[in-house]
C-alpha cells in the first residue's frame, strides 16, 4: 500500500526523522485557516499518489491565508495522471540551500534492502540513475545486521555528503531505517531531503509503500487505508476477500491462481482486438473455488456495468472440476436473476469430464462450455462484442 | 536423475498437523513421496494416522532429522511463524527446505534469505508463496497434483503455480523430469537461474519450459543467463502483458512499477537470447512440443 506524502511524514515524525509541521486540507477554507495558523507563506501541496505533481500545476506556493485558499481551490479537483485531489497539505515554506535524495527499498535481484543516496536531489532519480549513475550512491543492506550509525556513515560517505550536514545526515539514515523496518515497509523515499539555510536537515517530501502481508502485525496500518478513494468494486471484493484489480475493458475474468489470471487476460485481450473488447478485471478466486467464492466472484464482476460477458477459467488441481462446476451452478442459483451476462467457462484438469458433465446438465442458458483457453476466450470476446 | 528432489528424499513436514499440512502430507504420501514426519513443537512425541500410514511428530527439524535421515522439508506454517520455521530449518542445516505459505512479510524473507547466506548456504530454499516441486515418480514435495503429468525430459521451472499445473497438462504425453514451481513474492529463495542451471546439469532433462511473469528483472537477468550458459533448448512464457502499472496481480511480487518489471521487456530479453517465446500458454505448449519431436 502507497501512503499519501502527509502519511509518510507523520510516520518519519514518529519515528524521530526531521520533517516541518503540516495539516491537511479537504476544502479552501480549511486550507486558508491552516496557513492563518501558521502566520507566514505555505507551500499547498496536492496529496496523490502518484509523480510529477510540480510539473502538474499541484504543488503552489501561497503568501497570505486568502491566496493559500486561492491556490487550493485551484488544486482540489485537479486530476493528475488519473488521481483526483481530494485534500491538500498546507506547510510553511522553507528556504532551501541543498536538495538530496535518499530511500531504502527492496533489491528483488539480490534478495536484500538497498539504500540510495544522491546529494543531486529534487529531481527525478530515475533520471539521475540514467544520464548520471555515478551521482547515486547504491549501498546493499544486510536484513539481519541492518543499519546503525557506522553503516549509515558508509552511506553518507558513498554519497558524498557534506561534511557540515554529515552527522545530521547519518542521524536521519538511522532514523528513516527505523521507520523501514519497525513499520514493514518496502520503500522509504525523501525526495528532495534538503538542507536548508541555518544548515538543518529536513525530510521536505516522503514517500512510503507499506507490505500489506505485513499488516497482521501494524493494526494501525489499517486507518492508513483511503476508503473514499479506493474502487467500489475493488473494495467490495476486498471485503469478501478476493484478489480483484478493475481495469477498463468489456470481458469479466474469474480464474484460479495469479499466473493463470494474469495469463488469462493477456488471452482475452489478443481475442479481443478483432472485436475491439478487452479484459475488465483481474480476479483470483484461489485454489478453493467453492460455490460460495464463486458466487461472491461474479457477484462483483457482474456489479461492473462496463461488463458484456465473463470468461470462467479454472484449471482444476487441488480443486477438481466437478467442484468448480458444482460451485458455479450452485452460485447461479444463488444470484438468481441478478446473473445476467452470459458466461463463458473452460474447465480443464483433475476431474474434467465430470465437470463438464455437470455444467451439461446443468444446461444453464448463460452457460457455454469451451474445450480450451484460446477457443473459450475467442467465444467470451465475441459475445462481449456482440453485446456491447 | 531429476533436480533437487528424488527417490531418495526423505521428507519432513513443518506444520504437518495443521489444516493445510494434515490435507497436503495425505497428498504427497498418495502419490508416493517418502514423508518419515513432521515438526510441530507442541506435539512432539505424538504419532498422527494419515489414511493408514502412522507418522512421528518431532519437536524440532533438527530432531526429526536425527531420527528419520530427513534431508526435505515442506513447511505450511502461517505467515507470522514462517520466519521462525525457516530459519530453524537452515540451522538443521536440511538440504532443501521448500516454503509453501503465502502471505510472509518480505522483511521475513529476506531475514530468513541473509541467515542461509550467512550460515553458507546449506540449505537450498523453494518459495516462499510457491506450490513447490515434483519429480514424478520419485516424489513430490509441496502441493503440485501428482495426477497431472508423469516422469519425462522436460524441465519445468515457474513463477506460477496455476500455469505451472497447466503447461503440465499441455505436456503430459511427454513428461517431465522435475516440475518446479519457484513463487511470486519479490524476494524468493531458489530462481529461475538455479534452476536453468540444474537442469542443464541434469542428464535427464533435455529441454526446458521457463514461465515468468510482470515484476522484477528475474526474467531478464535469466535471459542473460540462458545466453551464456544453457546449451539444452528452452521455451518460455510470460504472463501480464495486460497488466496495469502500479497494481500487485495477485502474487506480491508481480507489479509493474514505472516502465520497469513488464512483460513485453521480459520477452524481448528472452527472445534476443534466443529463447522461443509463446504468445499464450498453448502456443508455448506448441514449441516445445516442435522441440521435443524433433529431438
Amino acid at each position: 500500500m502507497d501512503l499519501y506524502e502527509y502519511q509518510a511524514k507523520d510516520l518519519f515524525a514518529a519515528h524521530g526523522v526531521p520533517v516541518l509541521p503540516g495539516d491537511v486540507a479537504t476544502n479552501p477554507a480549511d486550507a486558508k485557516a491552516i496557513a492563518a495558523k501558521f502566520g507566514q507563506a505555505v507551500v499547498v501541496k496536492a496529496q496523490v499518489k502518484t509523480g510529477g505533481r510540480g510539473k502538474a500545476g499541484g504543488v503552489k506556493l501561497a503568501s497570505t491565508p486568502e491566496e493559500t485558499e486561492e491556490k487550493a481551490t485551484a488544486i482540489l479537483g485537479l486530476d493528475i495522471k488519473g488521481h483526483i485531489v481530494h485534500r491538500v497539505l498546507v506547510t510553511p515554506a522553507s528556504d532551501i540551500a541543498e536538495e538530496y535524495y535518499f530511500s531504502f527499498l527492496l533489491d528483488r535481484a539480490n534478495r536484500t534492502f538497498l539504500a540510495m543516496a544522491s546529494v543531486e536531489g529534487g529531481m527525478d532519480i530515475e533520471e539521475v540513475a540514467a544520464t548520471k549513475p555515478e551521482a547515486l550512491a547504491k549501498i546493499a543492506i544486510d536484513a539481519i545486521k541492518g543499519v546503525d550509525v557506522a553503516k549509515a556513515t558508509e552511506i553518507a560517505d558513498a554519497a558524498n555528503f557534506p561534511a557540515e550536514v554529515k552527522d545530521q545526515v547519518v542521524d536521519t539514515i538511522v532514523k528513516l531505517w527505523e521507520t523501514f523496518v519497525s513499520e514493514d515497509a518496502t520503500l522509504v523515499e525523501v525526495n528532495p531531503l534538503v538542507r536548508d539555510p541555518q544548515g538543518k536537515i529536513v525530510a521536505l517530501d516522503g514517500k512510503v509503500t507499506l507490505d500489506e502481508n505485513a499488516d497482521f502485525r501494524h493494526p494501525a496500518h489499517a486507518e492508513l487505508v483511503d476508503k473514499a478513494a479506493e474502487n467500489p468494486l475493488e473494495a467490495k471484493a476486498k471485503e469478501k476477500g478476493l484478489n480483484y484489480v478493475k481495469l477498463d475493458g468489456e470481458v469479466g475474468i474469474i480464474g484460479n491462481g495469479a499466473g493463470l489470471v494474469m495469463s488469462t487476460l493477456d488471452v482475452v485481450a489478443y481475442a479481443g482486438e478483432q472485436y475491439g473488447v478487452k479484459p475488465a478485471n483481474f480476479l483470483d478466486i484461489g485454489g478453493g473455488a467453492s460455490a460460495e467464492v464463486m458466487a461472491n466472484g461474479l457477484d462483483v464482476i457482474l456489479g461492473d456495468e462496463a461488463v458484456r460477458s465473463v470468461f470462467v477459467n479454472v484449471f482444476g488441481g487441488i480443486t477438481a472440476c466437478d467442484a468448480v462446476a458444482n460451485g458455479i451452478v450452485k452460485a447461479l442459483e444463488i444470484l438468481g436473476d441478478s446473473a445476467t451476462k452470459p458466461l463463458v467457462v473452460r474447465l480443464d484438469g483433475n476431474n474434467v469430464e465430470e465437470g463438464r458433465a455437470i455444467l451439461a446438465e446443468a444446461n444453464h442458458p448463460l452457460v457455454t462450455v469451451v474445450d480450451t483457453m484460446d477457443n473459450a476466450a475467442a467465444k467470451a470476446a465475441e459475445l462481449a462484442a456482440a453485446g456491447v | 536423475m531429476a533436480i533437487f528432489l528424488n527417490e531418495n528424499s526423505k521428507v519432513i513436514v513443518q506444520g504437518m498437523t495443521g489444516a493445510e499440512g494434515t490435507k497436503h502430507t495425505k497428498r504427497m504420501l498418495a502419490s508416493g513421496t517418502n514423508i518419515v514426519g513432521g515438526v510441530n513443537p507442541r506435539k512432539a512425541g505424538e504419532k498422527v494416522d494419515f489414511d493408514g500410514t502412522v507418522l512421528p511428530v518431532f519437536g524440532t527439524v533438527k530432531e526429526a532429522m536425527e531420527a528419520t535421515g530427513a534431508n526435505v522439508t515442506v513447511i505450511f506454517v502461517p505467515p507470522a511463524f514462517s520466519k521462525a520455521a525457516v530459519v530453524e530449518a537452515i540451522d538443521a542445516e536440511i538440504e532443501l527446505a521448500v516454503v509453501i505459505t503465502e502471505g510472509i512479510p518480505v522483511h521475513d524473507t529476506a531475514y530468513f534469505w541473509a541467515h542461509a547466506v550467512a550460515t553458507g548456504n546449506k540449505t537450498r530454499i523453494i518459495g516462499p508463496n510457491c506450490p513447490g516441486i515434483i519429480s514424478p515418480g520419485k516424489s513430490n514435495a509441496g502441493i503440485i497434483p501428482a495426477n497431472i503429468a508423469g516422469s519425462g525430459k522436460i524441465g519445468l521451472v515457474s513463477k506460477s503455480g496455476t500455469l505451472t499445473y497447466q503447461m503440465m497438462h499441455e505436456l503430459r504425453d511427454f513428461g517431465f523430469s522435475t516440475a518446479i514451481g519457484i513463487g511470486g513474492d519479490p524476494i524468493i529463495g531458489t530462481t529461475h537461474i538455479d534452476a536453468l542451471e540444474a537442469f542443464e546439469a541434469d542428464e535427464e532433462t533435455v529441454a526446458i519450459v521457463m514461465i515468468g511473469e510482470i515484476g522484477g528483472d528475474a526474467e531478464e537477468r535469466a535471459a542473460a543467463y540462458i545466453k551464456e550458459n544453457v546449451t539444452k533448448p528452452v521455451v518460455g512464457y510470460v504472463a501480464g502483458f495486460t497488466a496495469p502499472e502500479g497494481k500487485t496481480m495477485g502474487h506480491a511480487g508481480a507489479i509493474v512499477s514505472g516502465s520497469a518489471g513488464t512483460a513485453q521487456a521480459k520477452k524481448e530479453a528472452l527472445e534476443a537470447a534466443g529463447v522461443k517465446v509463446g504468445k499464450t500458454p498453448s502456443e508455448t505448449a506448441a514449441l516445445m512440443r516442435e522441440i521435443m519431436q524433433a529431438l
